[in-house]
């Protein structure tokens, strides 16, 4: 493996040549720094990485080669590497969710999901920026400066999770993670032109991700084809004791089938495959609705039956989300309040001056903007109109999808965003920043799989399109994206 | 339901945060302008609100209580690593609020 090949390969090749011998982690690990060093400048490339430590990660790397060359067979991320978003904990590097107020904070423990990569041999090389604590649509709220999108450098890669998707897109690194909590990983997977994949609520331990909003968040990786993330959640997913909410359900093998079925020409024999009205609005993007057109008709081609179904409560899904999840951070966040971790802004004024002393300085506008907005609909005399409401209407959004997949609808399929990527600095009213949610945040609130893969590009931005399946049905999701990876082939970046 | 300077004043206070005054007819106008577009729920039928709200589509039993038998978290590094003041292993703070605070304010 040479350095410039590096940024084309995929994690299954990358392991396979690493167990073959025919390169070795270090190899791998110097050339993902190499590509790093390349693009990532906070001045005028991506700005996409946070925290690194070359050293540690070459270390890392021999040790594996040691491993390897002794009895062990090598895990199936033996020598990847991944990069991570700056919310999920990790013993080397610091986790500051890009926020002042954890500036310098290295966690005393690692996230279960992490454990479990770096079990199968994966090499974590990065943390990577994103909207401070994973609040925005853009990574432009961080507190180290706005991600850019390696499509086009004037753009916003999305967000939440922009740094992770921008170092996926640039080939620094071939899978990195982000979290989910109202489409922050399939967005900007759509607005970047690779693979974004959230699974059902419960799928992966939340333990060492920082919580933000707790009923919706969920760990959920990017990659540059489905079957690198099918593989990357595949060793993330199961019961986990740390996380009570993660689900004691038995993980199946996602890409065995791939094998077994991708010379099949009818592969989506049987399949039947929703198209939700209400997720493509007369005034959607025409060249966005052009392509997802293409991808039903290839699905139509490959065997599926496809048949337009309705999902009444989907334009309640951006007020719902954005009361629920303001509610929940304004909790989750009241523990940053300079005692455990991070800075302490000194003052005279006792216990509480300094608890506000030290969030006022910490906290960036959006933050505080969502602490407000949570605590007021959680506040005596608003709690029953916005928050009591908001969860039975969630309930409402959570029936639509429910009632689709019990009338024998496998999957569905939707457009991820109903833009692509807009220019840095061109959105500054917030509600309309949350209306890049409309297509993602459905899901969250309902807690079904959904992933957002490549289907084309519109005006040379890539577009992505949304699969969604039924709860713990992370089979039938990856079956149905792979199926149309296959059949669009190089069209899914032209 | 508009919200006013004080509801964001008061609110402020419970989230423990302070208000800059000159960002306050902003943060008014901010809050007012997201509120605005969640009135639509007002006019969802939600029946009671009491049903069911699991979001895995499992029974509500498959996260039981269960036993709190893990013990403590091995942390890889000790508390002075991370924490802003300590003292012989103890988070310090600045002093509690006192009588004389209470009376004061």
């Amino acid at each position: 493996m040479s350095a410039t090949d590096f940024p084309a390969l995929t994690a299954g090749m990358i392991s396979a040549q690493i167990r073959e011998g025919t390169t070795s982690p270090r190899d791998v690990v110097r050339a993902s720094f190499a590509r790093s060093r390349g693009v990532n400048s906070a001045a005028d490339g991506l700005n996409a990485i946070l925290w690194t430590d070359e050293k540690a990660a070459l270390e890392e790397a021999e040790t594996l080669s040691t491993q390897l060359s002794g009895a062990s067979q090598g895990g199936v991320l033996a020598g990847v590497p991944i990069a991570v978003k700056d919310n999920i904990c990790t013993l080397g590097l610091p986790t500051t969710c890009a926020s002042k107020i954890l500036a310098g904070y290295v966690s005393p423990f690692e996230a279960t999901a992490i454990t479990r990569l770096r079990e199968e041999g994966a090499i974590i090389v990065a943390k990577t920026n994103m909207d401070e604590f994973a609040m925005g649509s853009s990574t432009e709220n961080s507190a180290y400066g706005p991600v850019r999108n390696p499509v086009d450098m004037r753009r916003v890669p999305g967000g939440s999770s922009g740094g992770s998707a921008a170092a996926v897109a640039a080939g620094i690194v071939p899978i990195a993670l982000g979290s989910e909590t109202g489409g922050s990983v399939r967005q900007p997977a759509s607005f970047c032109g690779i693979v974004g994949a959230k699974p059902t609520y419960g799928r992966v331990s939340r333990y060492g991700l920082v919580a933000f909003a707790s009923s919706l968040d969920q760990i959920s990786p990017f990659a540059r084809n489905v079957d690198d993330a099918a593989l990357a959640l595949e060793v993330m997913a199961g019961a986990d004791p740390f996380d009570s909410t993660s689900a004691d359900q038995p993980v199946p093998s996602y890409r065995e089938q791939f094998v077994s079925r991708a010379t099949i020409p009818s592969v989506l024999d049987g399949v039947t495959i929703g198209i939700p009205k209400e997720y493509f609005p007369d005034m959607l993007d025409s060249g966005i609705r052009r392509l997802c057109d293409r991808s039903i008709e290839y699905l139509r081609a490959m065997g599926a039956t496809v048949k337009e179904v309705s999902l009444p409560h989907t334009s309640l899904a951006i007020p719902v989300y954005y009361i629920i999840a303001p509610a929940e951070a304004s909790s989750n966040l009241a523990r940053f309040d300079g005692v455990r971790y991070g800075p302490r802004e000194k003052t005279d004024d006792g216990l509480r001056g300094m608890y506000e002393a030290t969030r006022s300085a910490g906290f960036g506008p959006e933050v505080t903007r969502r602490i407000l907005l949570g605590t007021y609909v959680l506040s005596a005399g608003y709690y029953d109109a916005y928050y009591r409401k908001a969860q039975a209407v969630r309930g409402l959004i959570t029936r639509d999808f429910t009632n689709v997949f019990a009338d024998g609808i496998d999957a569905l399929f939707t457009p991820t965003t109903p833009t692509t990527a807009f220019p840095i600095g061109s959105i500054s009213d917030p509600y309309e920043m949350y209306l890049s949610d409309i297509f993602t945040a459905t899901s969250n609130l309902a807690g079904v799989p959904a992933l957002s893969m490549p289907i084309g590009r519109s005006g040379g931005l890539p577009v992505g399109g949304q699969i969604i399946a039924k709860h713990f049905d992370e089979p039938m999701m990856f079956r149905v994206a792979y199926a149309l990876e296959q059949a669009l082939g190089a069209e899914a970046h032209t | 339901m508009a919200v006013t300077h004080d509801d964001v004043l008061h609110v402020a206070s419970l989230a423990r945060l302070a208000v800059n005054p000159s960002r306050l007819d902003d943060i008014v106008r901010e809050l007012n302008g997201i509120l605005a577009h969640m009135e639509v729920l007002a006019e969802v039928e939600t029946g009671d609100g009491s049903e069911d709200t699991s979001y895995t589509g499992l029974p509500a039993t498959s996260t039981p209580l269960r036993e709190d038998s893990s013990g403590p978290i091995p942390m890889a590094r000790p508390i002075e690593s991370f924490a802003p003041s300590t003292r012989h292993g103890f988070i310090l703070v600045p002093r509690l609020a006192s009588h004389a605070d209470e009376i004061s304010e």
